[in-house]
């Protein structure tokens, strides 16, 4: 049991459902970039021992979701001059609520998974689980490009989360190797995203279907 | 020689950054292409030189999949220099960066013996490919490029949730979690079921994704038919085997664990339902270069159920590797010819190619005629092979459906390539003018010719490393 450990969790939980209440998009990437703070904290939380190596992916990893990637998309967002969300398909309020659900659901779930002793009392299985859902809502039910790249990033913490299990089993080059690819991911992202405005003068995706059959 | 292998590549695409010159730049991808190829035939001649370390192992499925690739991107990488100077598009830097680095990373797949490397590689190869499938910048392309990037990434994190899970079944196991590939293939027995099935499906769904299986193909049309036709070549031979590895590395460890039931009903029904999908979209499609694709789709099936099926049938799945990869360049590379000479892909602005490019058009035909398996190329060799592995070992249902498919898709893509190459030229005189030069017909030539090799005789150091790939499966450590 480590209640420190358990608060934070309960926080990027509540951080989800306000990720998806909102219209703005600077609040989505405030939210996200926040989540991904509080995730790069949690290994100097979890490790008994403190080397190097886990300050080293700790700061690397909130330095580039706290920082980094935050300033890209909110940089994207100005080139691109769009602030909010459209009415996405399910409404900002349902996804809330289903996101609630979600979580409550999760909560249960973990219950009957076959986990080992020490990680029964925690929330980090059902944190995870909640979190990549909620991520899946982001990306499938809002329109805007930026909203969901947003939405694979909560994706992506929500796996974070669940890596925290398995401190020791991904070295540190691998680590390393994860945030770089998470880094080019936005990058490219972002460029795309430029070409989607110019090329059809809009973020939103759903005209982005000339080639479907 | 493992990191040269991989970091030599990279290299030269730093390279290409500097270089100023785009009539220039484009001739660094042969050199590339020549000392990667020599690379990897130096390793197999003689496999002292391979230099393995920890994570970075070279086993015969590597083996099989760096040759196709190194294979395939030497002769894309003489053709594209070619199609960059037909092309519209100029500025070919950020291009030449990119198709550099896309053969260094997909190297680093075929090495990977740990799935956290494994998976940053495999993620990287969607980042690299990215730019190179907008590369005109036209609003289709770029549409194309979304998707790719979107679902491809989404389909990769569920990979990355995927080898937790297995890390974590190793941690139940009572043994410190780990992703290297060797513990988990020592200690596959042992672990956890509930959560090795979780991560094989995980994995199935994530790798699939990038693999191009229905139903999560989407992005795989798109890109393949906008890329251009080099690209489109690497992705279809290369890129997707790169994915079937990652799933092969996981098949590997379920087998091991006494699994083949749990997973093969899965891989037989996903092969299954991608050559339906495939044969559904391949009927009346205007577009020969998504018809391409549709046939990838439906190839990529039939390895999921070569698998699926195991045994015997896993001889001729790894061959169907190979000869897949040849047929595909041959085709996209001359499909690329064939789509500069017209400026379209759409069947109602292209036809009678036969008489416009009579070398490009006879590939296109003869290299259609290879890719729905009639003798005597390699795919029907390796999937007679399949088939009848699957018939002796009582998958006669699922074999008799990839017969219908297979016919299915015969006729719908006979259809399209006969409209291509047959009938008469619809301007008799070419407005944009582009000549077959030797750089443009030569390399689909040489594919040719693998094709036929493939198909009439298996040669024997190549029969040796289908047999110590179909083993090293096999075999219990």
């Amino acid at each position: 049991m480590n209640p420190s450990l358990n608060a934070l969790l309960v926080v990027v939980l509540v951080l989800n459902l306000f990720a998806l209440g909102t219209s703005r998009l600077v609040t989505v990437i405030k939210i996200v970039s926040l989540q991904g703070v509080l995730l790069g904290i949690m290994p100097l939380l979890i490790e008994t021992e403190i080397g190097m190596s886990v300050i080293f992916t700790s700061v690397a990893g909130i330095a580039l979701k706290g920082i980094i990637i935050p300033f890209m998309m909110l940089r994207a967002m100005r080139d691109v001059q769009i602030k909010r969300e459209m009415e996405p398909l399910i409404g900002f309020l349902p996804s809330m609520l289903l996101g609630a659900l979600a979580t409550g659901l999760a909560l249960l779930f973990s219950k009957a998974l076959p986990l080992a002793d020490e990680h029964t009392t925690q929330l980090l299985v059902p944190a995870a689980l909640a979190t990549i859902f909620v991520g899946f809502i982001l990306l499938t039910t809002r329109v805007k490009a930026i909203t969901q790249v947003m939405g694979y990033l909560v994706l992506e913490n929500g796996i974070y989360i669940f890596g925290m299990l398995l401190l020791g089993a991904m070295p540190l080059v691998v680590e390393l190797g994860v945030l770089l690819d998470l880094f080019v991911a936005v990058f490219v992202i972002c460029i795309i995203i430029n070409h989607i405005n110019q090329a059809f003068s809009s973020l939103d995706t759903r005209r982005l279907v000339s080639l479907k059959e | 020689m493992a990191f040269f292998m991989i970091l030599f590549p990279l290299f030269m695409a730093v390279v290409a950054a500097v270089v100023p010159s785009d009539r220039i730049r484009p001739w660094l991808l042969p050199v590339t292409g020549a000392v990667h190829l020599g690379m990897v035939l130096l390793v197999l001649a003689n496999p002292d030189l391979a230099g393995e370390t920890g994570w970075l192992v070279l086993d015969p499925l590597g083996t099989i999949v760096l040759l196709v690739v190194s294979t395939l991107f030497f002769f894309c990488s003489i053709h594209v220099v070619d199609y960059l100077k037909h092309s519209h598009t100029k500025n070919n830097r950020v291009f030449c960066i990119c198709f550099n680095a896309f053969i260094g990373v997909m190297t680093l797949v075929t090495w990977s013996h740990h799935l956290g490397v494994m998976w940053v590689a495999i993620e990287a190869t969607t980042l690299v490919s990215a730019p190179l499938v907008c590369f005109e910048k036209t609003p289709s392309s770029i549409e194309a490029t979304w998707k790719y990037l979107v679902i491809c990434s989404v389909g990769i994190a569920l990979a990355l949730l995927g080898s937790f899970f297995l890390a974590y079944a190793s941690l139940l196991a009572g043994i410190e979690p780990t992703l290297t590939f060797e513990h988990l293939l020592h200690q596959a027995p042992l672990l956890s079921k509930p959560w090795l099935h979780a991560a094989f499906v995980l994995m199935l769904v994530g790798y699939g994704t990038k693999m191009g299986l229905a139903p999560m193909h989407t992005w795989l049309p798109e890109a393949h038919s906008e890329a251009p036709a080099p690209i489109s070549a690497m992705f279809s031979g290369a890129l997707l085997i790169c994915a079937f590895l990652a799933i092969l590395r996981i098949y590997h460890i379920c087998i091991t664990a006494g699994d083949l039931a749990f997973v093969s009903p899965l891989l037989i029904f996903m092969g299954l339902f991608s050559m339906a999908v495939a044969s559904v979209f391949v009927v009346g499609q205007k577009d020969f270069k998504r018809m391409l694709a549709y046939s990838s789709i439906e190839h990529m099936g039939i390895l999921a159920l070569g698998i699926g099926m195991g045994g015997a049938a896993l001889f001729g799945t790894m061959y169907h590797v190979m000869t897949h990869g040849m047929t595909k360049g041959l085709l996209f590379l001359s499909a690329g010819n064939i789509y500069h000479a017209y400026g379209s892909k759409n069947t109602d602005h292209v036809s009678g190619a036969l008489q416009r490019l009579p070398i490009s058009g006879t590939l296109f035909l003869v290299g259609f005629l290879a890719i729905i398996g009639s003798p005597p190329f390699g795919p029907f060799i390796s999937e007679f092979s399949i088939l009848s592995a699957g018939f002796n070992s009582g998958h006669a249902v699922a074999c008799a459906f990839f017969l219908v498919f297979l016919l299915i898709i015969f006729i719908g893509m006979g259809a399209t390539v006969l409209k291509v190459v047959q009938r008469r030229d619809p301007t008799p005189t070419p407005q944009p003018v582009f000549k077959e030069s030797l750089q443009s017909i030569l390399p689909p030539i040489f594919l040719l010719g693998l094709v036929i090799l493939l198909g009439v005789h298996i040669p024997a150091p190549l029969s040796d490393l289908l047999h110590n790939a179909v083993s090293f499966l096999e075999i219990q450590p």
